[in-house]
């Protein structure tokens, strides 16, 4: 059926037994997650304990083989990148190979989606433990973690795109999981149709790529290394214009605008979080909403080509760092606080993009990660605690649940950059790349760094120390564990040399920057305090002094409305009824003239049928002769 | 001496006669004899360049062309018994009601 090979394509030496094993690990960590989604829904559809057991076996293996690669790779034992593939679909001049690709950018995507995962999934088992369909949110919860690993591991474009599309359509079975609530069911669409639109761009850009990417010794090909070798060959040869290849670029960014929710498709992702709460911590926090980025990033040898690309994506970024740090005010419900935040750190990365840095992205994508993670499963243990999720309802929770609002203290303060814990130091890279390159946004993305204190900053006095009392109680151990070793992750990633990791020789410390950023923070935070626990300000007076703006953001800078506007008005009406009108007069119209050409010559024909024998003889015995004569004739 | 092309004329002649009433009779009988007029001219030109390239193909076919008509006159003339018990007439022309 499939042609197996391995192309192991070692830079270094290493050992044949040990790259054959490597190989095996590589392929269990895409395919255990698989095996175990197939089993659960097949078999396990009504067998709730094997769901779970399988779910959360499944991606332990996998982190365990990640481990695995991941040691012996930064031990100089086995040479990276390599990869293991199989010719999967070969047709002639395209060739999609499936496979694994393992360099260190990989692996430490690989790490954060299995290690968050594995915490993730645990908690899951305590948050959806008395839910009927948990055998199904189980499996789709596997076939997940195999989709996202299809994305992080892939090899080539389409592979890429597969996964892409996979974990659009797990999301959107998430988002639905209570699909028996309208909001959440009207969510799940709407999440996949923002992405389907996305998508489309992505998908003509990734063929566009693929149709000029031929040169005259060499076929087509979707392949990364390849393309990699390939394209500024092509570029400085003029094969492939640097016009050309700018729109490309615009096209595959169509892809991470919709994933990433990137400012102006980012409305599907406050909506989101109808799903449940570990969901939208692995889903719509730490992993999928990433994986955008996560392209930008390996494909970056594309997009530093094209310069005027670049800065499209840059000005995206700010732009959905800052507006939707703004939205994050005016937000009254605990998770959509949490999805504004998500919006704009992802802004913040998708920003590094722009400014050349990719390393600066995955580092901040990685923290992001797990403090996200963090936040989103604290946020879900309150919400298992009180069953609330207005935070002007919630309060008074440091007492009654001491450790999940500990937790989520860290997690709060890594976001909001606090010195020292992991947020600090992948934000202060993304502020000096701004610094060197563009000043403007350098002072935007620190303004959004203060901005990121004072909704943190008010979410906390409200829902954690605010006057309400909550009567909340504390969550299992199995839902606290993630969130002790999450906390753990959110202090000590800062520390572990990331950007080494990835190839970054570490540059000096920039006080500056670092002093700037801290001081926007405390006034965030100050400023917030002094509003929500303090009270010193009287919120209502400046709540009436920014009605113009308030009412703006409360209304997410009616995005929706338009949204709605166009496709009530302009898609239904004109484009649609258009539509319908040349289906039903053009198209029907000409499928019924055929037809009434054929009745009509049937009509004619029919005279011909008298009845009378005699007559046929005679137009029988006039045809033979006719015939006769014709032979004569042409002998 | 009768060569093959008195054969020929005399088996054009019968054919043309049988044509002729074919196409110009009224009776349903007259038409059935007509036809059998036209098979057996055919006939006997089988038969003729038979014995003039001296092998029996034609006369095989004869065979077979004799048995068919034999069958089609038993068909041909229980639909004139048929149309003159249900019409009372062997008018051909009479009979037309199978047309649009």
């Amino acid at each position: 059926m499939v042609e197996a090979h391995s192309a192991a394509a070692a830079v270094g030496a290493t050992d044949p037994a040990l790259l054959a094993l490597a190989g095996k690990a590589a392929w269990a960590i895409l395919l255990t997650p698989l095996i175990c989604a197939v089993a659960i829904l097949l078999v396990g559809i009504h067998r709730k304990s094997f769901a779970m057991a399988a779910a959360v076996g499944g991606l332990a293996t996998s982190l365990i083989c990640t481990l695995f690669l991941f040691f012996q790779a930064s031990q100089g034992h086995l040479a990276v990148p390599f990869e293991v593939s199989v010719t999967w679909i070969s047709l002639g001049g395209l060739s999609i190979p499936f496979g694994v690709l393992i360099d260190n950018l990989s692996l430490i995507m690989t790490l954060v989606v299995t290690g968050i995962g594995s915490g993730i999934f645990l908690y899951s088992v305590g948050y959806m433990h008395d839910d009927a369909a948990a055998s199904r949110y189980f499996g789709m919860l596997s076939l997940f973690a195999f989709s996202i690993l299809t994305i992080v591991l892939s090899t080539n474009w389409i592979q890429l795109f597969i996964g892409w599309e996979l974990v659009g359509f797990c999301s959107y079975m998430l988002i639905g999981h209570w699909y028996a609530k309208p909001s959440a069911a009207a969510a799940g669409n709407k999440a996949f149709i923002v992405n389907r639109v996305a998508d489309f761009g992505f998908i003509i850009g990734i063929l566009w790529l693929w149709s000029v990417s031929s040169t005259a010794s060499d076929d087509r090909t979707v392949h990364f290394a390849t393309l990699m070798a390939r394209l500024p060959v092509l570029v400085e040869s003029g094969a492939v214009p640097v016009a050309t290849l700018s729109v490309i670029g615009l096209l595959l960014f169509c892809g991470p605008v919709g994933k990433s929710a990137q400012f102006p498709l980012h409305v599907w992702l406050p909506d989101a979080m109808e799903g449940p709460t570990p969901v939208s911590a692995l889903i719509h926090a730490a992993t999928m909403v990433a994986a955008g980025v996560y392209m930008l990033c390996r494909t970056f040898w594309l997009f530093e080509m094209i310069p005027s690309t670049l800065n499209v994506i840059l000005y995206v970024g700010a732009a959905t760092a800052f507006l939707a740090a703004a939205l994050g005010f005016a937000e009254n419900d605990l998770k959509r606080i949490l999805a504004f935040s998500t919006l704009s750190q992802l802004g913040y990365m998708v920003m590094a993009i722009g400014l050349g840095g990719p390393v600066a992205a995955m580092y901040h994508l990685t923290t992001h990660a797990c403090f996200k993670a963090l936040l989103f499963l604290g946020a879900g243990s309150v919400i298992h605690g009180t069953h609330e999720q207005n935070i002007w309802k919630l309060g008074g929770l440091t007492r009654s649940m001491r450790w999940t609002s500990l937790t989520f203290l860290i997690g709060s303060l890594a976001l909001i950059g606090f010195p020292g814990l992991s947020g600090f130091f992948s934000k202060d890279e993304i502020l000096v790349l701004a610094r060197e390159h563009n000043l403007p946004i350098y002072l935007l993305a620190t303004l959004t760094a203060g901005m990121t204190a004072f909704y943190t900053g008010r979410l906390w006095f409200v829902a954690f120390m605010g006057k309400g009392h909550a009567h909340g109680h504390e969550s299992p151990p199995v839902m606290l564990g993630p969130l002790f070793f999450l906390a753990g992750l959110s202090v000590v990633a800062g520390y572990i040399g990331i950007p080494a990791w990835l190839g970054e020789h570490h540059e000096a410390f920039h006080w500056d920057v670092a002093l700037t950023s801290t001081a926007a923070v405390a006034a965030g935070v100050t400023i917030s305090w002094l509003l929500y626990s303090k009270r010193a300000i009287a919120a209502g007076s400046l709540v009436r002094a920014l009605a113009l703006p308030q009412s703006f953001v409360e209304n997410r800078y009616y995005i929706d409305d338009i949204y709605t506007w166009y496709v009530q008005n302009i898609q239904q009406k004109i484009i649609a009824a258009g539509c319908a009108w040349f289906e039903q007069n053009i198209i029907i119209g000409a499928v019924n003239a055929v037809a009434a050409l054929a009745q009509g010559l049937g009509r004619l024909l029919r005279l011909f049928q008298t009845g009378v024998v005699q007559t046929y003889v005679l137009v029988f015995v006039a045809g033979v002769l006719w015939l006769i004569t014709r032979y004569l004739a042409v002998r | 001496m009768v060569t093959v092309t008195h054969y020929v004329v005399a088996s054009a002649a019968l054919f043309c006669i049988g044509l002729a009433g074919v196409m110009s009779r009224r009776n349903v009988l007259m038409i059935l004899l007509c036809v059998e007029l036209m098979l057996n001219a055919a006939n006997l030109l089988f038969v003729a360049y038979s014995k003039a390239w001296g092998n029996l193909h034609g006369q095989m076919i004869v065979f077979f062309v004799i048995t068919v008509a034999a069958a089609e006159v038993t068909v041909g003339l229980a639909i004139a018994i048929l149309m003159m018990r249900q019409r009372n007439t062997l008018d051909a022309d009479a009979v037309q009601s199978m047309k649009w």
